[in-house]
């Protein structure tokens, strides 16, 4: 594609060059980097229909939510592209997290959660997202002992034991905590919003939520790490060849089994730190909340193509981005939006966005 | 005559076929053998989704392709009639229109679901089908005005369908079948008594016309599909779940017959959908939408015996058998575990449904076939033993169970 693109004009005059390049370059940039392309349509297209602050304030709410989407998702994708394994358990571990950090901060360390210092909320935050993390790790670590492994390869049994062991895992939840629904107050430090000071230009008298901006930091973070690990350390490389292919990593004398139950754990806590972020930011946690974010989460894997995590990223950009727009817009369509365009991508590129597998 | 009406396709197992006259005699005999409002419920919801799971397993069992959107063609049925009935009136003109129409929806919706299913791969088929019932459940839930929102709507049958409607004038008689097993294990001896007790005054009613239409449409659907599996087509549909691309090769259009097999599934679901709103009268996104729902539909096929369409007929009766009584066999237990933390806890009545998923994970490992292919496996091990093939061991192979 970028040889055309490059010998394409050379035979051509130059003004002919000069006046084709931005299609050119447009229709380089809509088959190549397709979620760049997308995002831009998406930003470009509501900033025109909405009003500028506005637009603003949604967008970080948008990237907010895609980040908390974005730790949910990342596990399943890698999952899936690793051993090809379709966890339909992700929810309850989203759930499971969520229940984790939330005894955390609503029982146990209640008092510093509730205190004004923000020292102090530290106290409460990290290990309840610590323990969200590690329960849902372990939790994870006998889920794939006793389910997943004597399934490997069969993609329907897949897909039953994993629905079969998300009702356990979610009746569970509600064994031990109870089924009714737990409020959790987010702590003192995360809740209020920051206010933009009148005087400023353009974004002068907005009202951004402290917590978003939050979930953006952690989200970044957490992204900027995950493709650290994946594209600079060994176990990254192992990860990305398994993905390539199973079996010759396999013959290389690395025990995949072992590199996929890394993942399937690292997975199972990124999810649950997604659930008690989610947790937090919905203030209220049901034992059906994983499932509820299972279909963002399905979409978010689809559209990002499965087995990529630059992909998981973008797919869940923008698909919380359109849930704030189209939500903003028309509250009742924001589901439909979102599947809209999980189907249309699909049309499109069957693959997904950044596609790393070939299914 | 037998041979005809079953396609050649018989139980091929003494217990199964056992278990399944018992089925079938409590099913078309239900309202005179089972006494109380309860048991008729349960029965109408036996008959509606032997159709659901019958329709479900041509898909998941004859073709391998896993749809999460089955719930959403019989919600398309069940709100089709609603809403018919709400805007028309309580006439069967009404329930005739929103069933046509409903049907429409399903097949236009159907054929898209399987067109889509050109383009993408199985694995993410089962996704995009999940998404897809998402966004149509969130739909009917917003758009309340029409729909009636998280409350749902109460369907007004026609007169002839309501308990209002008596076509006999004097009560028929009925016996009790719960009450009379309890009473011959207790006090056998005092048999004159029992069998008084067990009697009870059926005042046929309209909800019983219902039922037995319900009963006409289940046998209808589960014999005709018995038909369709066991017809070339059928043989087909079986030759893409073994290997689609060997099925190519053959020269079958696999993709036309999958979409078939979708929008099959998909107008029989509808159609079981308006017979419960009609069986139930009152639909709302909980009761015939909800992703659990659809998990239910799965379970029941795979419990039952995937590629058998006897299966639907076992594992929806099993299945909402334990719905509607293993609770109660909870509470009995409970009696006995009060007092100790945790169990008292786990065998709560509230949970019977973990019970029910550590079940169905563990027969998905042990007994993939499900109860019916498992009892056909029984039998046909025993036959063999009895009568080895002259043959060589080769004539007959003894199916290993898969693990």
């Amino acid at each position: 594609m970028t040889e055309e693109t490059t010998a394409m004009p050379m035979s051509d005059t130059g003004a002919e060059r000069q006046r084709r390049r931005p299609i050119e370059w447009l229709k380089d940039v809509r088959d190549n980097k397709a979620h760049l392309f997308l995002l831009g349509i998406m930003l470009l297209a509501s900033v025109a229909v909405i009003d500028f602050r506005t637009w603003l304030v949604l967008t970080i709410s948008g990237v907010a939510m895609g980040a908390m989407l974005f730790l949910m998702a990342s596990g399943m994708t890698l999952t899936f592209g690793l051993m090809s394994v379709l966890n339909l358990a992700h929810g309850a571990f989203i759930s499971l997290g969520a229940f984790a950090g939330g005894t955390v901060l609503a029982f146990w360390l209640d008092g510093f959660a509730g205190s004004p210092s923000f020292l102090l909320n530290l106290v409460a935050i990290v290990p309840a997202l610590l323990f969200a993390a590690v329960v849902a790790g372990v939790v994870g670590l006998v889920f794939e002992k006793l389910v997943i492994m004597p399934v490997y390869g069969d993609h329907l049994k897949q897909i039953l034991v994993t629905v079969g062991g998300s009702i356990i895992l979610m009746q569970l939840i509600e064994v031990v905590w109870g089924p009714n629904e737990i409020p959790v107050t987010r702590p003192d430090s995360l809740s209020g919003a920051f206010f933009v000071p009148e005087f400023l230009p353009l974004i002068g008298g907005i009202v951004l939520e402290k917590y978003r901006l939050v979930a953006v930091v952690l989200g970044l973070a957490i992204y900027a790490a995950m493709l650290w690990v994946i594209d600079r350390t060994r176990i990254g490389i192992l990860i990305r060849a398994g993905v390539e292919s199973r079996e010759m990593v396999e013959v290389q004398g690395y025990r995949i089994h072992l590199l996929f139950l890394g993942v399937f754990v690292a997975g199972s806590a990124l999810a649950g730190l997604g659930g008690v972020m989610w947790g937090m930011y919905k203030e209220l946690l049901t034992p059906h909340m994983g499932d509820e974010m299972m279909i963002s989460v399905i979409v978010v894997i689809i559209l990002g193509g499965l087995g990529s995590i630059r992909g998981c990223f973008y797919g869940a950009l923008l698909v919380g981005l359109i849930n704030l727009y189209i939500g903003f817009v028309e509250p009742r369509l924001a589901a439909v939006a979102t599947v809209g365009l999980m189907v249309g991508v699909l049309m499109w590129r069957p693959q997904g966005l950044i596609p790393v597998i070939k299914v | 005559m037998l041979r005809r009406i079953l396609s050649e396709d018989y139980p091929r197992s003494k217990p199964l076929t056992a278990l399944l006259l018992i089925i079938v005699v409590s099913l078309v005999l239900g309202p005179f053998l089972f006494d109380g409002i309860r048991a008729f419920t349960t029965l109408g919801m036996i008959c509606v989704f032997i159709m659901v799971v019958a329709a479900y397993d041509l898909m998941l069992g004859y073709t391998h392709i896993v749809s999460f959107a089955h719930t959403m063609f019989f919600g398309i049925g069940a709100y089709g009639v609603a809403m018919a009935i709400e805007s028309m009136g309580n006439s069967f003109g009404a329930i005739l229109v929103g069933l046509v129409g409903a049907l429409a929806i399903s097949f236009v919706l159907s054929l898209l679901l399987g067109l889509l299913s050109l383009r993408v791969k199985a694995i993410f088929f089962a996704l995009v089908t999940l998404a897809v019932a998402f966004a149509f459940l969130s739909l009917v839930t917003q758009l309340y005005h029409v729909t009636g929102g998280e409350d749902g709507m109460r369907v007004r049958v026609p007169r002839e369908l309501g308990p209002a409607f008596r076509p006999f004038e004097a009560p028929l008689p009925g016996i009790d079948i719960p009450t009379l097993l309890k009473g011959l294990l207790t006090q056998p001896w005092n048999l004159g008594q029992v069998w008084q007790e067990s009697q009870f005054d059926l005042r046929f009613n309209g909800r019983n016309v219902m039922y037995y239409v319900l009963v006409a449409m289940a046998t209808g659907v589960f014999l005709f599909l018995l038909r369709l599996v066991n017809s070339p087509f059928g043989r087909v549909l079986q030759a893409i779940r073994e290997n689609e691309f060997r099925a190519e090769a053959l020269g079958y259009r696999t993709v036309v017959y999958r979409t078939a097999v979708v929008i099959l599934a998909a107008l029989v679901a509808t159609l079981a959908g308006a017979g419960f709103a009609l069986i139930n009268r009152y639909v709302n996104p909980e009761n015939t939408l909800n992703f659990e729902l659809m998990v239910f539909i799965l379970l029941m096929c795979v419990i039952g015996g995937m590629g058998t369409v006897y299966g639907a007929v076992v594992g929806s009766t099993l299945f909402i058998l334990a719905q509607n009584y293993l609770q109660d066999l909870l509470k009995w237990v409970g009696q006995y575990t009060a007092g100790i933390p945790v169990v008292e806890n786990l065998l709560g009545a509230d949970h019977w449904l973990l019970w029910f998923g550590v079940l169905f994970v563990l027969s998905v490992y042990f007994f993939p076939a499900g109860v019916v292919g498992q009892l056909r496996i029984w039998s046909m091990r025993r036959r063999s033993r009895q009568s080895p093939p002259p043959s060589g061991p080769a004539a007959e192979p003894e199916p290993e169970p898969q693990t």
